[in-house]
């Protein structure tokens, strides 16, 4: 290794965990935080600090020496995610930016001292930029390498060139970082690293390994490596402007498909394709329509100019749309489209298959779909998701064409028939399920579709779902239904299952009474029981009518429901 | 050929065949139905361009979902493209219990007065196109879908009254199994479905399957003159199988498929 370690500019925001916090998740930092990783205290907020609390230290003890301390888990995503808007402050003033750890980046000093004039004036506005930009505290520490400007960064302080042995004789060797090694020598005696780099190369690495003797050298001050520079990521959204507003509808889809081909090459140079793409039009008036559109396979320039065709459809003629929630009318034409690739992935794994019999098929009932959709709208068409859920309709979700398709909740369809009873009621007054559902713990993203079969992931059992045969005939609302018994009085079920009589006649409806042939029941449904709003209590039944007909009902709250029928 | 390959893929074995060979199914003119349903079609499945229509049975709600859910599962399964129309409860579940794959399903549950465009605009791209009939379509609206679906290679399924198809399906009766008096479940059903129709499906036939079967049932009890016959092997392939005729014992001692009997047409 040759030549003089190269001079450093490090950023350091004290405290970042606590800060990510306090960005992240709201915990204001003024207060007494502290972040706790497997127990110990990771990081902790200056008002913590001065009531005793310090690194390593236990929760119970933390909280011991400050009875008001807010505890926060140690989230590394959360920090680095929190650190980025940091790091593009820094990349605003200087180029070549790397990312130490989340709270601390490094960047060769030379160029920005001198452009700014002077390593001072550099690392004062590099902190007042950051302060500006994204109202976070920090320190400047510049010295010959990444370790000493680090060191430097914490006492503020610039140490002028060759000077970095000087500065870092006087330092104890715990600010190494290495605590057995630390252990070891301040045991040999060995308190400061200048005591530490005093000793002999050949010696350390033969008494303390690899390790010890790159910690040696850093002691000593010549800390060769090379800043790893990080590569800001490729802008890939498009943007077109128009000084003539757009009023109509025809005219925005055919600039977004002059856009999407201009996204599409970005994207191949690339070599990335987006299976969610935003989608967002500003209007002369400043009104904005953002949507994002999820997508299975690859947007294609005309799946884009379609998508924005049914996105402005809506808005700009007040549309004949199905869903209520459209936004109000724009008072003015479109000046600006953009399109914002989200979802983005390697293309590789995109390819169509090399016999393209079945994608043939593919495309062209692809074109026959989304022209239906064309003519309806896009929810007009929809595929069916199988996923878990207690009654027949719940286990469906519905999904727009084209979109990706992920269950409503978690669980395996109940299609392999399983021999011997089926473990169908569930015991009254029994939880029904731990779990949360809806809120299905796949993640999004089509590449992790066909892996999901592979995954460990547990899947919700649902306790009390009907065994095969599923009803041919779900109701999207249930029909109101009544139950008499022999005598004529209508059957009720007690909150204990208790059936009052056997059902003997049901009427749907206003319709004519059918004798019941055959029914079993009744088997109790306790969803969501913990919270109050969303919590069903049923209790369903299987009942076959004179007429052939087999029916699913449900009892809830004194009324009877038809849910499905055994068409 | 020196260069020929061994394709060890499974997959690849499906898609690819010698040049030599003949086509199957006749150039993939007909997509295939369960065998249980083969004696019910003319050219024992769904020969691209027919219509083959299912009636709602009497009353309403007898089995003609099922039915159609039958119809579709083994051109499915086979890799064919189907669409639903103007069927909002339609239940998907039991789709992919009958075997449907529901990746390769279309639904447009809420057509409304645009379903003649819809209907047309699926049977450009989808090989089996089921419609649920409003009540108000016009014989000239009909015979252009069908006429559509002949020039287009799709198979056009209309749902509900449909006249001028070439092969009418109607489920007469249906029997359920499993449900006592406040015990059991349901388990199956015995459902006669008819067939009528013009030209080579002129003749009437009748036949009884199990639909929705129960994957359980292996052996299926008959009357005393015939032999006991045994379905297993297909216990988990389909749903859906013949069921053993009752009064008949004369006509159902010809065999067919393994043990199956059916019952001749009545």
């Amino acid at each position: 290794m040759t030549g003089a370690p190269v001079r450093t500019l490090l950023l350091w925001c004290p405290d970042w965990p606590v800060l990510a916090a306090e960005i992240v998740e709201g915990v204001p930092a003024t207060g007494p935080v502290a972040v706790l990783h497997a127990n110990r205290v990771v990081a902790c907020s200056e008002r913590a600090r001065a009531e005793g609390v310090r690194r390593g230290l236990r929760k119970r003890e933390a909280q011991g020496r400050c009875p008001r301390l807010t505890v926060v888990d140690h989230d590394p995503g959360r920090d680095a995610r929190a650190f980025e808007p940091v790091v593009a402050a820094v990349e605003e003033l200087a180029a070549g930016v790397e990312v130490v750890r989340p709270g601390a980046c490094a960047l060769a000093a030379r160029g920005p001292s001198r452009y700014f004039g002077g390593e001072e004036a550099a690392a004062e506005r590099i902190i007042e930029h950051v302060a500006q930009n994204c109202a976070v505290e920090s320190q400047v520490g510049i010295a010959d390498g990444v370790f000493a400007a680090g060191l430097a960064a914490r006492a503020g302080r610039v140490v002028p060139p060759g000077g970095t042995p000087a500065f870092l004789t006087a330092l104890p060797v715990e600010a190494l970082g290495r605590p057995a090694l630390t252990d070891l020598l301040r045991r040999l005696g060995v308190r400061t690293l200048g005591d530490f780099a005093a000793l002999p190369a050949g010696d350390v690495l033969a008494r303390f390994g690899f390790d010890g003797a790159l910690a040696h050298r850093l002691a000593a001050g010549r800390d060769h490596r090379a800043l790893a520079v990080r590569r800001p990521p490729a802008d890939l959204a498009v943007t077109a402007e128009h000084d003539e507003p757009i009023d109509r509808v025809d005219a925005a889809a055919f600039a977004a498909r002059a856009l999407a081909e201009r996204l599409h090459e970005r994207l191949a140079a690339h070599g990335l394709a987006c299976t969610r793409l935003g989608i967002e039009a500003v209007t002369a008036h400043g009104q904005e329509l953002h949507r994002v559109w999820r997508h299975d396979g690859l947007l294609t320039a005309a799946a884009i100019a379609d998508r924005v065709r049914w996105q402005l459809d809506g808005w700009l003629s007040g549309g004949t749309g199905r869903s209520g929630a459209r936004p109000a009318r724009p008072t003015s034409g479109i000046i600006r489209l953009r399109l914002v690739p989200d979802g983005v992935l390697a293309r590789a794994g995109l390819q169509p298959g090399l016999w393209g019999e079945t994608g043939e098929e593919r495309e062209r009932a692809h074109r026959a779909l989304s022209r239906v959709q064309g003519i309806l709208g896009p929810e007009a068409v929809v595929t069916a998701v199988l996923g878990g859920g207690r009654s027949p309709a719940d286990q469906v979700r519905l999904v727009p064409w084209g979109d990706e398709r992920l269950p409503a909740r978690p669980g395996e369809p109940s299609l392999p028939a399983r021999p011997g009873e089926p473990s169908l009621p569930a015991r009254p007054g029994e939880p029904s399920l731990p779990a949360r559902p809806g809120e299905p713990s796949l993640p999004a993203g089509p590449a992790g579709g066909p892996a999901r079969s592979g995954r460990a992931a547990p899947t919700p059992p649902w306790p009390g779902r009907l065994p095969p045969p599923a009803p041919a005939v779900v109701l999207p609302s249930p029909l109101a239904a009544a139950v008499h018994d022999a005598a004529g009085e209508p059957v009720v079920v007690s909150a204990r299952l208790q059936v009052s009589a056997p059902p003997v006649r049901l009427a749907v409806g206003t319709a004519r009474p059918v004798e019941i042939v055959g029914w079993a029941g009744p088997w109790p449904v306790d969803e969501r029981w913990w919270a109050p709003a969303e919590a069903r209590r049923r209790a369903r039944f299987q009942v076959c009518l004179a007429d052939g007909t087999a029916l699913l009902l449900a009892a809830e709250a004194g009324r009877w429901l038809v849910e499905a029928i055994y068409d | 050929m020196a260069g020929r390959m061994v394709v060890g893929s499974a997959a690849l074995a499906g898609l690819v065949r010698p040049a030599s060979a003949p086509d199957p199914a006749g150039g993939h003119r007909v997509l295939p139905v369960a065998p249980e349903l083969t004696g019910l079609l003319p050219n024992r499945g769904l020969r691209r361009g027919s219509t083959i229509a299912v009636a709602t049975g009497q009353p309403r709600r007898s089995g003609g979902t099922s039915l159609v859910l039958a119809l579709l599962a083994e051109a499915s399964r086979a890799g064919s493209w189907c669409a639903v129309v103007g069927v909002p409860t339609f239940g998907a579940g039991a789709a992919a219990e009958a075997g449907i794959a529901l990746d390769r399903l279309a639904l447009v549950p809420q057509p409304g007065p645009d379903w003649p465009t819809v209907v047309a605009a699926l049977i450009d791209g989808v090989d089996v196109v089921v419609a649920a009939v409003p009540a108000t379509v016009s014989a000239s609206v009909a015979n252009r879908l069908a006429a559509r679906a002949r020039q287009r290679g799709s198979v056009l399924v209309p749902y509900g009254r449909w006249d001028g198809a070439d092969v009418t399906l109607q489920v007469i009766k249906g029997v359920w199994e499993g449900l006592g008096q406040g015990r059991g479940r349901l388990r199956r059903r015995e459902v006669t479905v008819s067939a009528r129709g013009r030209g080579a499906a002129a003749r009437p036939k009748e036949i009884k399957v199990w639909l929705p079967g129960d994957g359980l049932t292996r052996v299926i009890p008959r009357p005393a003159a015939v032999p006991v016959a045994s379905v297993t092997g297909r216990a988990a392939a389909g749903r859906l199988r013949p069921v053993p005729p009752a009064g008949r014992p004369a006509l159902a001692a010809v065999p067919r498929r393994g043990g199956l009997a059916l019952p001749g047409p009545v």
